[in-house]
């Protein structure tokens, strides 16, 4: 289905998705937002490309695949939980760093947010891995 | 309000149950959705409704302007449940159509006893 | 905080995780598979030693103090649960390496395997009701996976009665803890008890109870709820179903017994009633469909059914003995059906079918074979000195000191009718000699099994076979631990303090 409107739509659209699920995740630990609904967003829009381009180039827009996103996910998942092991505390424990940037207020990174783009990553891949899949078949 | 959820409730859960029970297995499917979202509602229901409420603590906010966050987190987690589970159904009535060559439930009694 | 609380989650989640970066190599993957099963059982042993030792133990996830945060808790129960994943894992993992199919390897089956155990243990070591719900649900999500992959009729068709039924059985889990929370307020388990038991007239809490029961009853595979076991189990590849066949629905019992020992006391009369009626009933229908059946698989998911009845006359009798016999008796369950199941699989391949009409002539061609299907073929039934005797007298002990005859007569009978399905299925395919058209294949296959693979065949069957063994032999070890374990379960006051005793 190659409609004229729909590329150029997508074009535009595109990058435009993309910031706002990053923007999406960056705001999600204490206001609506998060991991899930970001990872979500983006998959949209590679599931976007997908339908106005095809497939192919959607995967060559991704560059990564599908099925190592999940696993890196799950890895920063697991791997924001041992953090307190090693220390004693227990499991999941919360470690906050505060960042300052320049210009802007400081900024509170730590493990959540670690966890956050974890479940980001996961969402993502699982849900591309379906589109993608159930794409090819027909 | 809780009395028109609960009616809201029952009709999805009715609604789904009904769906369920169709010979097409999509309809199955939308079934099995319909009942996972009157789940949902259930637990929004019957954990206390608040109007217009946030359930997050900022230090100004007194408490008993705040809603329960517990109900928001449990709903959540199932949402996100329901739609990986609704995803793999998807796939799945798809491969058994193509598998078994109908969307006939009646048709798929081979492993029955 | 107790790190090995936390281990039978992290190992097969890292195991899954490491599988799945090395998704191209299957050599990496086997071998990840195995070590990753073996380090869950040593996992499980020095956590049950752990508690053995020092009582329950609890941990909080991020510190967040009981009841708010999520908590983690084993007590002895949940220690000889995941003590028994961890060696069925390990044994499932070692005979799926021979027996499993290039295209289902290829296709992720270690990391689904490592992400169901995953599921169990973290069902097994939970103290919140909710995260049960979630550790249920990733079980569940590995086991639909599992059941669906390769995609054979069969399969697929088997595949959608187990998702739907399931996931009925989820929507109803999830409803009842929404309504559980309404009413009481948390579900944090330990706060759950002690508030249930200062406070037991509150509305509702039977009928969440029995919302309980049915949810967690369908995934139990209770009568009148099991139907889809039969019509399932028995669809996809033997190590999948023995893995199924032994743990998935032993955490449906697992749950059980922690709802109906720790959550819903006030109204014993009626519940543990109901449960009763309910176990003996399963008992009889799971063991008249096995004896109605004529296909090694489908008998032994038929006697699943069975079993699971006198694992919930344990729960409904609720004394120290009856609780403690229950326990015995998933431990030696477990064991027993994964075996049979495992051994069904080495006949498959010996004859190339599971139907009994067609198999036969076994006890000549491979003996060592037919003595390692009578072990947990007769523990399955209760015969002395196996495992499964000590089990079914404990319950039947039990049941004789609670007053409930029938029921007792019941488990009885149904022994009888389990042995005279066992003969059947010995009949059959080893005794009998085997009908002429299937000499050739016995012939053919049996002699391209290279050896490495038989080795990994026969190693597991044989070592679960030498454990039911020496629990008959030596029950006493193994019966004491469930003892205590029972008594943790009627009085849960060292639970509370366990969990909330921790500020």
């Amino acid at each position: 289905m190659t409609s004229l409107i729909l590329s150029t739509a997508t074009r535009f659209l595109l990058p435009l998705l993309l910031l706002f699920s990053i923007s999406v995740l960056l705001r999600g630990h204490n206001e609506p937002g998060g991991g899930f609904i970001g990872g979500l967003i983006a998959a949209a829009s590679f599931a976007l490309i997908a339908i106005a381009f095809g497939v192919r180039r959607s995967r060559r827009t991704l560059r990564a695949n599908p099925r190592t996103l999940i696993a890196i996910g799950l890895l920063a998942a697991l791997g924001s939980g041992t953090f307190g092991l090693v220390g004693g505390r227990p499991f999941m424990s919360a470690y906050w760093v505060m960042l300052e940037i320049p210009l802007l207020e400081e900024v509170a990174v730590g493990t959540p947010f670690l966890f956050d783009c974890g479940v980001y990553l996961v969402v993502l891949g699982v849900t591309l891995m379906i589109i993608f899949a159930l794409a090819e078949e027909s | 309000m809780e009395t028109v959820l609960a009616f809201v409730i029952g009709a999805l859960y009715a609604a789904g149950l009904f769906t369920m029970l169709r010979r097409n297995i999509v309809r199955l499917v939308i079934g099995l959705g319909l009942l996972g979202h009157a789940a949902n509602l259930l637990i929004f229901t019957i954990a206390g409704l608040t109007r217009a409420r946030p359930p997050l603590i900022s230090q100004s906010f007194a408490p008993e302007t705040l809603a329960d966050p517990m109900p928001h987190a449990l709903i959540l987690t199932a949402i996100v449940i329901g739609f990986a589970v609704q995803s793999f159904a998807l796939v799945l009535i798809y491969r058994v159509i193509q598998t078994v060559g109908t969307d006939d439930l009646d048709n798929m009694k081979a492993t029955d006893t | 905080m107790n790190i090995l609380l936390i281990l039978p989650v992290l190992v097969p989640m890292t195991a899954a995780v490491l599988c799945m970066l090395a998704w191209n190599s299957l050599r990496i993957q086997r071998a990840l598979s195995v070590i990753g099963a073996a380090l869950l059982l040593a996992a499980g042993l020095l956590l049950l030693r752990s508690i053995w030792q020092n009582g329950i133990q609890a941990a909080q996830m991020n510190g967040w103090p009981p009841p708010f945060g999520i908590t983690v808790v084993a007590d002895l129960f949940s220690a000889i649960m995941v003590a028994i994943t961890g060696v069925i894992g390990l044994a499932t993992a070692v005979y799926s390496l021979a027996t499993l199919d290039r295209e289902r390897e290829t296709f992720g089956y270690y990391p689904l395997l490592h992400i169901l155990l995953m599921g169990v243990c973290g069902a097994f070591v939970t103290g919140d009701l909710f995260n049960l719900y979630v550790w249920f649900e990733v079980m569940l999500m590995a086991s639909f996976v599992l059941m669906a992959l390769g995609g054979e009729r069969a399969q697929m068709e088997g595949a959608v009665k187990y998702v739907t039924i399931n996931l009925v059985a989820s929507a109803m889990f999830l409803a009842a803890v929404g309504m559980l929370y309404g009413v009481v307020g948390t579900l944090n388990m330990a706060d759950l008890a002690q508030k249930l038991r200062a406070a037991p007239r509150m509305d509702l809490l039977t009928t969440i109870a029995m919302l309980f029961l049915i949810a967690f009853g369908i995934k139990a595979a209770v009568f009148p709820l099991f139907f889809w076991l039969p019509a399932s189990y028995h669809t996809p590849p033997v190590a999948v179903s023995a893995i199924f066949a032994g743990l998935l629905t032993k955490v449906g019992v697992y749950a059980l017994i922690r709802v109906f020992t720790l959550l819903f006391v006030q109204d014993v009369a009626y519940t543990h009633t109901v449960i009763l009626a309910l176990a003996g009933l399963t008992m009889i229908t799971g063991v008249l469909g096995a004896v109605a059946q004529n296909e090694f698989r489908r008998i032994l998911s038929f006697h699943i059914v069975s079993q699971i009845g006198y694992m919930i006359f344990g729960l409904g009798l609720f004394t120290v003995t009856a609780l403690a016999g229950s326990i015995f008796y998933i431990v030696h369950h477990i064991i027993v059906k994964t075996n049979l199941f495992l051994i069904s699989g080495v006949v498959h391949r010996a004859q190339g079918t599971y139907e009994l009409k067609k198999l036969g002539g076994l006890y000549s061609t491979r003996p060592a074979l037919s003595i390692l299907f009578l072990i947990p073929a007769l523990s399955l039934a209760g015969l002395p000195p196996l495992s499964g005797f000590v089990a079914k007298f404990t319950l039947v002990r039990a049941g004789l000191e609670s007053q409930s005859y029938i029921l007792v007569a019941t488990a009885l009978a149904v022994g009888l009718l389990t042995l005279f399905s066992m003969t059947k299925i010995w009949a059959e395919t080893f005794w009998k000699d085997a009908p002429a058209e299937s000499e050739t294949t016995a012939a053919a296959m049996a002699i391209s099994a290279p050896l490495a693979s038989r080795w990994l065949l026969m190693m597991p069957i044989a070592s679960l076979a030498l454990i039911t063994v020496m629990i008959g032999l030596a029950a006493e070890p193994l019966y004491v631990l469930t003892s205590r374990a029972a008594e943790q379960l009627i009085d849960p006051a060292e639970y509370i303090q366990a969990v909330l005793g921790r500020r």
